[in-house]
């Protein structure tokens, strides 16, 4: 079950939490793993820490158009075959509250958490449509679909990327390529660990399974949707979060 | 038979998958050569490679049959 040998995976935001994880899964499941980030440092650490074979690091900022269009490419090249998975899972936030939030807050996060996912997904899907076969799958978050005062500009491109995600399932879907979200609750990250207890508390006081998620939790799921397995799923999301928002 | 009309006929029978003998410039890539919409696109993004022209959306909605993207990109090519 599960099994991703010889399938070429592309991470992106693999310096994170939750895409380290991505990344370790998928790797120990078989597949051929190029990881992405714009922390050169943190991304070899990783890429050692995976092991010497079936992976590659390269490093892009995503912020910037030319290099999310180019990315798909270079993880092609670096992995010397075709790409199987793509994983668009990097993502920024600028929280705060819309009266005073810029343009250019806005725009920062709409760029790199939902116009480079585009990018990435068109990029590779004209490969996968050709070879008919390929998984993508997005990552979002819950407050994508529920709200967050603080967080205008993120939960707009997390709730676009699931609208996203659905259209590029219908134009992908007569080629037996899949698109899916997962959308993580309050995962421990170290993001998150700088929270003061008594809001951790009160958070996990919310969430039926009474704990954090951990990054294995969402990476879980990634690798299923990943997998053979999950041929006949499109266009759906996966929401993981301990069951704080069941939608 | 003009070269132009070689390269497209040879592309639309490579990614089509369809035989030869069918691909007359009369035919239709959806009607007859059963092509779906994302064929269609794709095929019209092989010819821009293929030939280095840009075919802009609304000129590619027009490419129905296979005379039509051979008249297309002969026209673009004699342009230029």
């Amino acid at each position: 079950m599960f099994s991703l040998t010889s399938k070429v995976a592309l991470v992106t935001g693999a310096t994170g939490g939750i895409g380290a994880a991505i990344a370790r899964q998928l790797h120990r499941q078989g597949a051929v793993v190029v990881i992405t980030g714009t922390r050169e440092s943190v991304l070899n650490e990783l890429a050692a820490g995976l092991g010497k074979e079936r992976v590659h690091a390269v490093t892009a900022d995503l912020s910037d158009p030319a290099s999310a269009d180019q990315l798909i490419a270079r993880a092609e090249e670096a992995a010397g075959a075709p790409l199987d998975i793509l994983v668009n899972n990097a993502g920024l936030t600028r929280d705060m509250l819309a009266i005073r939030m810029k343009d250019e807050d806005w725009d920062k996060v709409i760029n790199v958490d939902l116009s480079s996912p585009f990018r990435l997904c068109r990029a590779a899907l004209k490969g996968m449509l050709r070879r008919r076969s390929g998984r993508i799958i997005n990552i979002a978050s819950v407050v994508g679909a529920t709200g967050n005062a603080g967080q205008a500009n993120y939960t707009a491109a997390k709730a676009g990327l699931v609208g996203m995600t659905k259209s590029l399932a219908q134009e992908a879907g007569a080629r037996g390529v899949t698109l899916n979200v997962v959308a993580p609750g309050f995962i421990a990250t170290p993001m998150t660990d700088v929270l003061p207890e008594a809001q951790k508390e009160k958070l996990v006081g919310a969430i039926p399974l009474a704990r954090m998620g951990t990054p294995d939790d969402v990476a879980s799921a990634v690798l299923y949707l990943a997998s053979d397995e999950a041929a006949w799923v499109t266009g759906s999301t996966l929401h993981v979060n301990g069951g704080m928002a069941m939608i | 038979m003009s070269e132009i009309a070689d390269k497209v006929k040879k592309i639309v029978v490579e990614h089509l998958g369809v035989e030869e003998s069918k691909v007359t410039p009369e035919a239709s890539f959806i009607d007859d050569l059963g092509a779906d919409s994302l064929d269609t696109v794709e095929l019209v993004m092989a010819f821009e490679e293929a030939f280095n022209v840009e075919i802009p959306e609304d000129a590619a909605e027009k490419i129905a049959t296979v005379k039509d993207a051979i008249d297309y990109i002969e026209a673009q090519k004699k342009a230029a």
